[in-house]
């Protein structure tokens, strides 16, 4: 152990100078657990722009749409009226990473943020697979500029109005807009820009032909009845942006971007645990090194614990305040738990994860970080033991039934489940109906079939007429989605514009 | 390496465009909430910001989402006394339990229905006043302008020395100079190359002979030159001013009101009501506003804010009386052709028999020429009585200037002033 230091600091105010120390030295600690970051960007911001950072999906800048000004007077109205507390920080998958933090906070909340933001979010930014994937750091910052200013332009030159009605229709298929399989590639600004237009042109060329109505000569019957896409499609803006008829250029364009960005948080989306996880077991296991090298004393300590143990707090299910499980509570216990098997494996453990039990831990959470997202690293990674801990079980809701039931709680026989059945609650596709490009009547009325592939027999939500007029007015001629049960047979359809027919069939 | 930035300099208002956005796509449902809350308000705050509340299903965003139904599967933590195979009923109301479905889909808050949001004290006044305006105003400034206002209009070449420009004098100097020695400063080129070649090509002692010839030329045409004025009467410019005609910015508004017996609190109350809104609304219009209040029952009384709308008095009622005091208060101290003249008067509707013609005709004759508009409400649920009948062909007369409308209740007053200066169309102006 080497001898105990002088804390940096010990009252509650932060100086840039102090910043810059604990920065030094979580750094340094840091880079001694091989944790692996982009360059940070620190910056200090003040509550009001926190709200606006707030507002803009966490993004430095973004386009302009009204949702996000709803966004803003919401958290502006709950922030004012004391009725909820703004992030501490938050970190942007950008390269340089970039953190904010909040001029409030105190200097021990500062060096919590350093720690959890800088070093724990920013090294899972870079390590896990996903985010490899699927992002593309260093370039996302000047994507937004170029779609911010792209659709500045757009709203010169075709009014407000028509850009914000396309924007709602983008945005009410968002969660459709992602390729879930194939890597993107990256591109930088620059070839964007070129690349934009020469996609123009080609779409277009493209299109005149798919649409084109003078008959071709030799057609044989089997083409004719083969369907149009060949394969089914589950990136529906994909598929409007390359295949809508009616849709001018630029309107492609904001079509694509919509899908751009929806792509970039697409690996949030399921790795919120992992992630969460990750950044509160560093800042928990960096600030306890530096109380240990006696950098930082009891009393920041005291408000550390207080703060993290406020943010890892998981209220029961019957309590006022709960709110599903706390991502925060489960991806740090987690965290921990594969720390403690690899040091402290009792026999439980060495039956459970023989694999794991005895290793150097370091190098299994590395692991664990680099290779999972939330589903699978639940169903590897939970142990019966976390599972007692949390008090975890399973209700089953089956509407055909009046009652719900307990199916599984935290015992010998239920483990199993209950870590599967929390899995598949974090699996997305699981979450939001899978919902394909069907058919395009290509030599008929033009018309668009989606398929829905129902999921448990849960039917399509209420908006979803909504978002079906959205569709159309993308599509610009009629649409149709049909819910099938497995058995293939359709057991509600969905028309826009709306047919008498519509009546839900029976399930 | 971090770097670590201060950005609480930097600009803040980054969600304004989005806000505005926000409002602009709510407005209906904005302008309800504020037409509300007008009625609601008491009169002191009636110009303060406040909470707009919008149905939350109707700003919500839609997506592609699992409805009720089907079966699904839920992870809860924090087991008490469940062992598997319990079964209990489904629990009511803000779909908490299974109902909630196992995503996101649903985290809007339950059972908060409602999205309430503040807006502030201008944006309030604006939905509050949105669509209306002063009636003729337009037509009625530019005939009686007689404000004039002083204003930059380029530059001249004839003024008074105090407002010569200096810069663009001396220029216009210097572009004169430049073209008057056009010639010499050739001339002085050609010289000095000359000069040169004679160097290059000649010994000293030749050369030495020419070159002083030369030069001497040089210095003749540079003589020339410095013979120019340096600068001439024509060189100098002066900003240019005109005078232009503004309307007024003064407006004056006259609060006339009854307060016999017959007038009760309430109706006092809703009486002010109205009068705030004018005044309100008057305030957006102009820079300087005055107010003169005046109460009557058989006698006027010019009186201040506080005895107006809270002193009692009891007596019969003689219109005519307030409307003569307007009338010469306007003579006295407002000038029409200075200020834009806002007369509104609350009554509920009595008048002494007799005196309602004498009304018509102090309106007519000294009144309503000078005003910009005559508004009268009458607060009253009973029938209308003689001065009603007598305003009634005023208005036939007068219909550019004069509106009168009845209030029954409170909740009548905004409707009625909406209605007293919506925007009419040209046609009618």
């Amino acid at each position: 152990m080497s001898k105990k230091k002088e804390p940096i600091s010990t009252g509650p105010e932060w100086t840039f100078e102090l910043i810059q120390r604990y920065d030094e030295e979580l750094g340094r600690i840091a880079a001694e657990f091989k944790l692996d970051t982009y360059p940070n960007q620190i910056e200090v911001i003040t509550s009001e722009q926190m709200m606006d950072a707030y507002s803009s999906v966490g993004m430095p800048l973004n386009y302009n749409h009204w949702s996000f000004g709803k966004q803003f007077v919401d958290t502006e109205q709950n922030y004012k009226r004391g009725r909820m507390g703004l992030a501490y920080e938050i970190v942007i998958n950008s390269e340089p990473c970039i953190s904010y933090l909040m001029e409030e906070n105190t200097m021990t909340m500062q060096a919590l943020v350093i720690a959890h933001a800088c070093y724990g979010h920013n090294s899972f930014f870079k390590g896990n697979y996903l985010f490899q994937t699927w992002t593309d750091a260093s370039s996302i910052i000047d994507y937004l500029l170029f779609a911010k200013n792209y659709i500045a332009k757009c709203e010169e030159r075709h009014g407000v109005q028509a850009v914000e009605e396309l924007l709602d229709s983008c945005h009410s298929l968002m969660n459709y807009g992602v390729n879930r399989y194939m890597r993107p590639t990256p591109l930088t600004p620059a070839e964007e820009r070129e690349r934009q237009q020469a996609r123009e042109e080609y779409t277009q060329r493209h299109l005149n032909q798919l649409w084109n109505t003078i008959p071709q000569k030799q057609e044989s019957a089997e083409e004719m009845i083969s369907r149009f896409p060949a394969e089914p499609e589950e990136n529906l803006l994909y598929f409007v942006e390359k295949n809508a008829p009616l849709l001018e250029p630029w309107q492609r364009e904001i079509v694509r971007i919509v899908r751009k960005v929806a792509q970039y948080f697409y690996p949030q989306k399921q790795t919120q645990v992992m992630n969460e996880g990750w950044a509160c077991f560093w800042h928990y296991t960096l600030l306890n090194t530096m109380y240990d090298e006696g950098l930082v004393n009891d009393g920041f300590m005291m408000e550390f614990l207080h703060s993290h143990s406020s943010v890892v707090y998981q209220p029961p299910f019957d309590s006022p305040y709960f709110n599903g499980v706390n991502p925060y509570t489960l991806g740090f216990h987690m965290m921990m738990d594969i720390r403690r098997i690899c040091e402290e494996p009792t026999d439980e453990d060495r039956e459970w994860f023989p694999d794991l039990a005895g290793t150097p831990w370091l190098d299994a959470i590395h692991h664990a970080m680099r290779n999972y997202k939330d589903e699978s690293f639940i169903l590897q990674y939970l142990s019966p033991r976390l599972i007692r801990e949390l008090k975890l079980f399973t209700i089953l809701d089956d509407a055909s039934n009046p009652t719900l039931k307990v199916s599984v709680i935290h015992n010998e026989l239920g483990y199993r489940q209950v870590r599967e059945d929390l899995a598949a609650q974090y699996n997305l596709g699981n979450r939001e109906p899978n919902i394909q490009v069907y058919n395009v009547d290509v030599r008929g009325d033009r018309s668009l079939t989606l398929r829905h592939f129902m999921h448990s027999g849960q039917p399509m939500g209420e908006s979803t007429s909504e978002v079906m007029r959205h569709m159309h007015r993308l599509w610009g001629f009629d649409v149709c989605m049909e819910s099938t049960n497995p058995d293939g047979e359709v057991a509600q359809a969905y028309h826009c514009p709306p047919r008498h027919t519509d009546v839900p069939a029976v399930i | 390496m971090s770097y670590i930035i201060d950005r609480r300099l930097n600009a803040k208002k980054k969600s304004t465009v989005n806000r505005q956005r926000f409002l602009r796509r709510y407005r209906k449902h904005i302008k309800e909430a504020v037409e509300d809350s007008v009625n609601q308000r008491s009169i002191t705050d009636m110009d303060k910001g406040g909470s707009v509340t919008i149905p939350r299903r109707d700003i919500s965003e839609p997506s592609f989402h699992h409805g009720e139904g089907g079966i699904r599967k839920r992870v809860f933590p924090g087991n008490k006394e469940f062992v598997p195979g319990d079964e209990f009923q489904r629990p009511q109301g803000g779909g908490g339990g299974g109902g909630a479905g196992s995503g996101n889909a649903s985290n809007q808050g339950e059972g908060d229905d409602e999205f309430t949001f503040q807006i502030n004290q201008d944006e309030f006044l604006d939905f509050m006043f949105e669509g209306l305006e002063l009636p003729y105003l337009v037509k009625k400034q530019l005939k009686d302008a007689t404000l004039w206002e002083t204003r930059r209009a380029g530059f001249t070449n004839a003024g008074s020395p105090d407002k010569i420009h200096i810069i663009r004098s001396l220029r216009a100097a210097n572009m004169r100079r430049i073209a008057l020695s056009g010639k010499e400063r050739r001339r002085i080129r050609e010289l000095e190359r000359e000069i040169e070649s004679i160097q290059l090509r000649m010994s000293n002692g030749d050369a030495e002979e020419q070159v002083a010839k030369l030069r001497l030329e040089i210095e003749e045409q540079r003589a020339l030159i410095k013979r120019l004025p340096w600068i001439d009467d024509f060189d100098i410019k002066y900003n240019n001013t005109i005078r232009v005609p503004v309307p007024s910015s003064k407006a004056v508004m006259f609060c006339v009101m009854d307060v016999s017996g017959s007038m009760t609190q309430s109706i006092k109350d809703m009486a002010k009501r109205f009068f705030i809104l004018l005044y309100l609304f008057l305030k957006r219009n102009y820079k300087h506003i005055e107010v003169v209040f005046i109460r009557h029952h058989t006698h006027a009384k010019e009186v201040d804010e506080q005895e107006f709308f809270y002193s009692r008095e009891t007596g019969g009622t003689i219109v005519s009386s307030a409307l003569n005091l307007t009338a010469d208060v306007l003579e006295e101290r407002y000038n029409a052709t200075d200020w834009n003249v806002y007369v509104a008067q609350a009554s509920d509707g009595d008048n002494w028999d007799g005196d309602s013609d004498v009304c018509g005709r102090i309106l007519d004759k000294r009144i309503l020429p000078h005003v910009q508009y005559f508004s009268y409400v009458e607060i009253t649920t009973g029938p209308h009585q003689n001065l009603w009948v007598e305003y009634e062909q005023l208005q036939q007369r007068w219909n550019e200037n004069f509106a009168m409308h009845q209030i029954e209740d409170p909740a009548d007053i905004y409707g009625v002033f909406r209605k007293l200066f919506e925007k009419k169309t040209e046609g009618a102006a």
